[in-house]
């Protein structure tokens, strides 16, 4: 990988300058030229390395109350299909397939589910349900009752 | 004294102004890669560079928001990402928090109503380095760990409307 990519990651996955011109400080701070910062940024967010530039909100703090992590026991054959399925609706803000560790945790996909009152997280929930019908042997919710940390990551 | 884990973090909502919103719903999507880029956003929303420019910090202060920059792919450049989940006694949730939230390499940790009830992502460079620090971790708390590794990704798209 290209190293001044790399070392603006360094400088910046603990975030971006809040000033007029961001990209310009860390051009000074790498002794490049601003351009050349713009145009990095440009191809890293093209190619995929950057998902995007812009705010990560605390959920409670904007009113997300009621954020769950619902966890599903879908047949093994189906996992990738459904998974896109509930993957696709609005709500639904991370989906993916995790191991299965059993028999204490049966299972493998998850997907994050976030409302601002109990009956609007319950109701989105119900929805994957239905989705899923007979195909999901078993699920569950798991409400987060406290933020323990949240920076990022950082390398 | 043991540390109360995320006591400095906003566990409620904050009362938001107008601008507030509608620049937390507007970050939420992309930030033009432009000289000046709180200067589009303001044109877009119609208030002055300076008046963006505060308010994000404010809200950075406040800590309505937990990060302003770009979210990088880490699986991209070879880094691997684990969701990993520890069941911790009651009586153990901020001794075992803050050792867990000690490693840099977890980039967020709740704790969630469930016997497996504290939930951390692990960011590592590997998959070798991603399982010694989640063996790191089981060990020094003593609590039973599992160790979910992501093995497809469906969508990845945070987006909640103010």
């Amino acid at each position: 990988m290209n190293d001044l990519y790399q070392k603006i990651i360094t400088m910046t996955q603990s975030g971006l300058p809040v000033e007029s011109r961001p990209f310009l400080s860390i051009a000074k701070e790498l002794g490049v030229s601003e351009q050349l910062v713009i145009d990095s940024f440009k191809k890293m967010n093209d190619s995929g390395l950057i998902r995007r530039i812009g705010i990560v909100p605390n959920h409670y703090a904007i009113g997300y109350t009621h954020n769950l992590m619902t966890v599903w026991d879908i047949d093994d054959k189906k996992a990738d299909s459904l998974g896109k399925e509930i993957g696709q609706l609005e709500f639904v803000s991370h989906c993916y397939r995790r191991p299965r560790h059993l028999p204490d945790w049966p299972y493998n996909i998850f997907a994050m589910v976030h409302g601002k009152t109990k009956q609007e997280a319950d109701e989105r929930m119900e929805e994957i349900r239905i989705l899923l019908q007979s195909d999901c042997h078993q699920f569950c919710a798991l409400k987060s009752s406290r933020i323990l940390k949240k920076t990022g990551l950082r390398l | 004294m043991i540390e109360r884990a995320g006591s400095s973090l906003l566990q409620k909502p904050a009362v938001l102004s107008e601008l507030e919103k509608k620049l937390i719903n507007r970050l939420q999507h992309q930030l033009p890669i432009t000289e000046s880029p709180f200067q589009s956003i303001a044109e877009e929303l119609g208030v002055s560079e300076v008046e963006v420019i505060s308010t994000i910090r404010n809200l950075k202060q406040k800590k309505v928001i937990t990060r302003f920059g770009p979210l990088f792919d880490i699986t991209k450049n070879e880094g691997v990402f684990s969701l990993c989940a520890l069941k911790v006694p009651a009586e153990q949730i901020d001794r075992v928090a803050n050792q867990v939230n000690s490693y840099t390499q977890v980039a967020h940790n709740y704790l969630r109503e469930h016997r497996w009830n504290m939930w951390f992502v692990l960011a590592a460079r590997n998959s070798d380095e991603l399982e010694n620090i989640f063996d790191e971790i089981v060990k020094s708390t003593r609590c039973e760990g599992i160790n979910c590794p992501k093995e497809a990704e469906y969508f990845v798209g945070l987006f909640l409307p103010v």
